[in-house]
């Protein structure tokens, strides 16, 4: 049988970016609603910290991806199925580039300059501009929020293929998983 | 008649003496150009720039550059025109925690002694008033005629724990640098 899983590095960069995006988005969900404080500041750099390294990491993903093609879907499933998965995976590295993207121009928006773990600053992309800020704080809280409404469907979908269809579709992702080999 | 004669040679006289005076002992450079002058400073929040600047300043300054060591500046600066980050940032800063601008609508620099330490550089000591208190810095700026104004560009580190900027969580200094860089750009006029 063909080798039916990702390759390692994406398997990796995979469930490295998966653990990032949630930390990243809880972070912000935790503190946002705080007044300005030590915490909140230590929070939001944090947030964007990670945003940043989500951000590089999707870069690498995209050039990985393009360079190793997603193994062949060895699952049957209704075609309408395999179209809304298609959709669903371009629209989640859509967002895992736009989102970050639109932060950094928020932040910069709003006046603060992005650095990386206070190892260096990242060019302020436009001038401080109060209107654009509070803008693209929506756009950039409205997208994160649909990622993870999309993230959500994923799991969902990968689990009622491991637990309902049982399928072994898990296992094309799955970090430890090589059993799958389907023989049937 | 006599009298108007001599109001006028008087005067004459005076013009005279002025214009000698001028050409003389050089030019006194003592009016700020607020317009081109600027006081900047940058703190780090969390490894992270934050560029700010206070807009509004203005004091007296008296700068002979033949006499340098005699240059006496007095500045007053209005806190309530900081302007850094984000309007939360900014309302905060205004805030008691911070610089209180409702009780400490200004800061103050006195200068103490100037010592001339050559190549158009200055070693100005002075004393800096801020949220109602006092300590000595040490500024070393230089100085460079453009044109007819005299340009300075000076910078002292300031410790915002000194003048208790930062109370209460905001006294952690990994989240507020307690290093402020501050940058005097002056551009002075002749008087």
């Amino acid at each position: 049988m063909a080798n039916s899983r990702y390759t390692s590095v994406a398997i990796l960069l995979h469930w490295v970016m998966a653990a990032l995006i949630l930390v990243t988005w809880s972070i912000a969900i935790v503190v946002g609603d705080m007044p300005l404080s030590p915490i909140r500041i230590t929070g939001f750099s944090w947030h964007k910290w990670l945003g940043v390294t989500v951000f590089f990491l999707v870069v690498v993903r995209l050039l990985w991806r393009a360079t190793h093609p997603a193994p062949k879907l060895d699952v049957a499933m209704p075609a309408w199925q395999e179209k809304i998965m298609e959709l669903t995976h371009v629209a989640l590295y859509l967002l895992m580039v736009v989102i970050p993207l639109v932060g950094w121009v928020m932040s910069s928006a709003k006046g603060y300059t992005v650095n990386y773990f206070g190892l260096f600053d990242l060019p302020d992309l436009v001038d401080k501009d109060k209107a654009l800020g509070h803008l693209l704080k929506e756009v950039h809280e409205w997208l994160a929020n649909g990622l993870m409404v999309l993230v959500g469907l994923h799991v969902l979908a990968a689990l009622k293929h491991q637990f309902i269809d049982k399928d072994g579709l898990l296992s094309r992702m799955s970090p430890c998983g090589r059993k799958k080999d389907k023989g049937v | 008649m006599m009298s108007q004669y001599l109001t006028c040679f008087k005067s004459a006289l005076l013009i005279g003496l002025a214009t000698f005076a001028t050409y003389s002992s050089a030019v006194e450079y003592s009016v700020i150009d607020t317009a081109k002058s600027k006081i900047t400073f940058s703190s780090k929040l969390m490894g992270s720039n934050l560029k700010g600047d206070f807009a509004k300043f203005n004091g007296k300054v008296s700068f002979n550059p033949d006499e340098p060591e005699k240059a006496k500046a007095n500045l007053v600066v209005e806190i309530a025109s900081f302007n850094a980050g984000g309007e939360e940032l900014q309302d905060e800063a205004k805030g008691k925690d911070w610089f209180n601008t409702k009780n400490f609508p200004s800061a103050n620099f006195v200068s103490d002694s100037v010592k001339n330490v050559g190549n158009g550089k200055l070693e100005i000591r002075g004393n800096l008033t801020l949220k109602g208190k006092s300590a000595p810095i040490v500024m070393v700026a230089s100085y460079q005629a453009e044109g007819k104004q005299m340009v300075f560009d000076g910078g002292f580190q300031l410790l915002r724990l000194d003048f208790g900027l930062g109370a209460g969580n905001w006294a952690d200094t990994s989240a507020v640098a307690n290093e402020v860089p501050v940058k005097v750009h002056l551009v002075l006029n002749q008087k």
